[in-house]
């Protein structure tokens, strides 16, 4: 009986022992569980170069493999499926050096060939992509040479801002792979898709990276994500540990949160987001005449945005989970934030000392113009929004202050845009913008006079005043230089008169909130999407 | 059944109304705060002696805001009612008296009135409106829209009781020594319309307090900074337990104080008539 126990046991323990050295070798012991969290919209394509939802951007950062990738933490960009790669002087072309003995996730090798079949699908007119807007600087063919294996030179026909980090965003597709996008070169691979409920993910077998203890990366087994876009129910889910990551949390939910699990949350400080609120500036507006005079007078923008306590929106709208916006760039931008610019002083006296230097003069508690207009206008922000339309209800109290009457209406949506982009039907907006990437060039639809995206007076068929001639100018110039220093130089420049000229009154940026639960290991949030998972691949779950 | 017990809970019901009527017309002694002021230093507050029922997320007082909401939507959802009331008695019990093409004709313009989408009109229309209105003029619009959009259903009853009616013994004999036209309606027709108008309109007052509530809901509605029981209730929306902030619920239990009193008078009258 001894010698039979004895010999259980040794066979248990080789068995262990063999179990163990396979894990080792095929990386499956290091491999941890599940992951969950919610995806608050339904992903519209797993194509990764039609991509435009957040849903299927979430989806495309988990699955695809880029030749480069901004590091999240650093903003700084660094090497992936690309060992190296160089920019030529005038922007328009870039080489890279690419890894070589990796595969797809179907087994396929990955060659320059791959790269030069995906910025050709990229480039293609036909194909709509939205990712590839980005790279799509004047007219003419863009070239790929393929130099060998592993080095592809692609051009450009006109140059491209900040060309390389273009790349963090382009997904490398097989152009051998009979299981086409589905063949992925990322961390995970798309095992199941049952529309309105989850996206399951499971870990690529061939995914390249290495940690430092040589161990196969992912951690992961897999991550689900359920579909949900309920916030409530987002919220109430990760309270009973049923997912565990929320990206962009609401600042009412993560004190609430934080009161009784403080290790959970994580404020990351300003993100790239920024609530702002402007004028109505178009001259073929239906507005009266004296009410066009106020709006197109930067003396009078700036005296309101003097007269908002913004200190006081972060504090109270936000809970304290937001800074004083500075102007068009938020300080979480590291790098083209401009460092000399400081935060409006909130001050009424001054406002008022201001309007009253243009004509304006206060009887019996209310301003009037020099005509003897009452200084009344509305502010519109979308209903729904408790955030938005409690600033507006601040500011019309703050500007009630200096005598002004602000009327606050909320509309649907579609309605808003309507009068924004159409009738022009509107006096002021308040309205965020959604910042995901870094550079400026993303902002070019914005700053641009003849932009349909100019809100303030969008689509000028000429600059209509000198300063939006000089950002015109000063924004093509960042554009088609390829030397950073110079860039940051016109940048900074359009920062200090968008301040000067206010065309955008910047109220706030808000904070980048998350939640983690406790079990999910590694996870480092930061302010830029995804916040939570941006180093998805060293998250494990216990 | 029981006439005391009937006049109890009538009586119940409207002793509960007058007393929360009578509150929101002090509103101006019980709370001199008033409902806009921000008190940004104690913002989202529990209960205290300063602040009776706290304050909300920007500061403002939440007692002051009850009072004044419970007086914009007790006083404005009956004139829309009235307003309401009167276009179905117009547009129903005319359409009933008239009988024939004109009975067709109406009830087919409130079917289709019936198959709009109330609540997506009322958002186009607000968007519709002049947008550099005073919060008063929002609410009174926010009222008006509902009592001219709410009248469909009581048409259709009204047109049905004064079509019974249009061949009642009564009418017949009127008819016979020679009344015709608007006077006979006036006369002797209208009148007769009276119990079910009063029902309509009893009726149709906690319809337009619920409606207004879900226009508040979707931040339509009453403009800032004027409180409604609408835009009080969106207060609830972040809530994740009751316990959290019971005194939140306030706005949301005199809701249902009131709607429930409503009822009780409308179906207690009907049950003692």
């Amino acid at each position: 009986m001894a010698t039979e126990i004895t010999r259980r046991r040794a066979i248990l323990a080789a068995t262990l022992v063999a179990a163990a050295c396979l894990g080792i070798f095929t990386g499956s012991a290091s491999a941890q569980g599940e992951l969950r969290f919610c995806l608050r919209s339904e992903p519209k394509t797993f194509d990764p170069l039609k991509v435009e939802d957040d849903a299927s951007v979430a989806v495309r950062y988990l699955t695809g493999g880029v030749l480069l990738r901004m590091n999240r933490q650093t903003q700084a960009l660094e090497p992936e499926l690309a060992q190296s790669w160089k920019v030529s002087k005038d922007g328009r072309q870039i080489t890279f050096q690419l890894r070589s003995g990796i595969s797809f996730s179907d087994g396929t090798p990955f060659s320059a060939d791959d790269v030069a079949y995906t910025v050709q699908q990229l480039m293609d007119p036909a194909l709509h992509s939205p990712t590839g807007d980005a790279f799509r600087s004047g007219p003419g063919n863009t070239e790929t040479k393929i130099l060998s294996a592993t080095q592809i030179s692609i051009t450009f026909p006109a140059p491209v801002a900040g060309l390389d980090r273009q790349f963090d965003q382009v997904a490398i597709l097989s152009a051998h792979s009979g299981k086409k996008e589905m063949a992925v070169l990322g961390p995970f691979m798309v095992d199941d898709y049952k529309p309105g409920a989850t996206v399951l993910l499971k870990r690529n077998p061939n995914y390249w990276k290495t940690d430092a203890q040589g161990r196969k990366l992912p951690y992961l087994d897999s991550i689900r994500l359920d579909i949900q876009p309920n916030r409530d129910v987002e919220m109430l889910r990760f309270k009973r540990s049923e997912i565990g990551l929320i990206n962009s949390l609401d600042s009412e939910y993560f004190d609430k949160l934080a009161a009784t699990s403080p290790q959970l949350v994580h404020d990351a400080g300003p993100s790239l987001d920024s609530e702002q609120m402007w004028f109505n500036e178009v001259a073929k507006s239906p507005l009266p005449g004296y009410k066009k005079n106020w709006f197109r007078s930067a003396n009078f923008r700036r005296a309101i945005s003097q007269a908002i306590n913004r200190d006081d929106l972060a504090r109270v709208v936000f809970r304290g989970h937001a800074q004083a916006a500075i102007g068009p760039v938020s300080p979480a931008n590291k790098f083209w934030f401009n460092a000399h610019l400081k935060p409006e002083t909130y001050s009424p006296d001054a406002a008022l000392k201001a309007l009253q230097g243009e004509g304006f003069r206060m009887e019996n508690g209310t301003l009037k113009d020099k005509d003897g207009n009452e200084v009344t206008f509305s502010v519109i922000t979308n209903s729904g929004n408790k955030y938005r339309e409690r600033m507006a209800t601040m500011i019309q109290e703050d500007l009630q202050k200096i005598g002004i009457h602000v009327n606050v209406v909320t509309l649907d949506f579609p309605s808003l845009i309507e009068r924004m982009t159409q009738t022009f039907d509107y006096e002021a907006i308040l309205l965020g913008l959604t910042n995901v990437g870094l550079d400026p060039s993303e902002q070019m639809n914005v700053w641009l006079s003849s932009s349909e995206n100019h809100q303030w007076n969008p689509s000028e068929k000429s600059p209509e005043t000198p300063w939006e001639a000089e950002i015109d100018r000063l924004m093509r110039a960042q554009a088609s230089s390829a030397d950073a220093q110079k860039r940051k130089e016109s940048f900074d420049r359009v920062q200090e008169i968008a301040i000067e000229q206010a065309p955008f009154i910047y109220l706030v940026n808000r904070n980048a909130l998350s939640a983690v639960a406790a079990n999910v290991q590694g996870a480092s949030p930061v302010i830029l999407v995804p916040q939570t998972y941006w180093n998805v691949e060293r998250l494990a779950v216990k | 059944m029981n006439p005391w017990r009937t006049n109890f809970w009538r009586n119940l019901a409207c002793a509960v109304l007058l007393l929360v009527v009578g509150l929101s017309l002090a509103a101006n002694w019980l709370a001199p705060a008033g409902y806009a002021r921000q008190f940004r230093e104690a913002t989202d507050a529990a209960p205290s002696r300063v602040h009776w029922l706290g304050t909300d997320e920007i500061g403002r007082d939440r007692f002051a805001r009850v009072l004044y909401g419970t007086r914009i939507s007790l006083l404005l959802a009956p004139a829309a009612a009235l307003l309401s009331t009167l276009m179905a008695a117009l547009v129903g019990g005319l359409a009933g008296y008239l009988g024939g093409v004109w009975a067709r004709a109406a009830m087919a313009m409130t079917d289709l009135f019936l198959s709009l989408p109330w609540l997506f009109l009322l958002i186009t229309v607000r968007a519709l409106l002049p947008l550099n209105v005073s919060p008063l003029f929002s609410v009174l619009v926010t009222f008006l829209m509902l009592g001219l959009l709410g009248w469909t259903s009581a048409a259709r009853v009204l047109c049905s009781s004064a079509g019974s009616l249009r061949e009642s013994d009564f009418v017949r004999q009127a008819r016979a020594s020679g009344v015709r036209g608007a006077r006979l309606f006036w006369i002797h027709v209208l009148p007769n319309l009276k119990a079910v108008l009063l029902a309509q309109f009893w009726i149709s007052i906690p319809v337009f307090i619920l409606s207004e509530a879900n226009l508040g809901i979707l931040g339509l509605g009453v403009a800032e900074p004027m409180p409604s029981w609408g835009s009080l209730l969106r207060e609830l929306e972040g809530l994740i337990s009751v316990g959290e902030a019971p005194w939140k619920f306030v706005p949301l239990i005199l809701l249902v104080v009131v709607v429930t009193s409503f009822q009780l008078m409308l179906s207690k009258q009907e049950q003692a008539a």
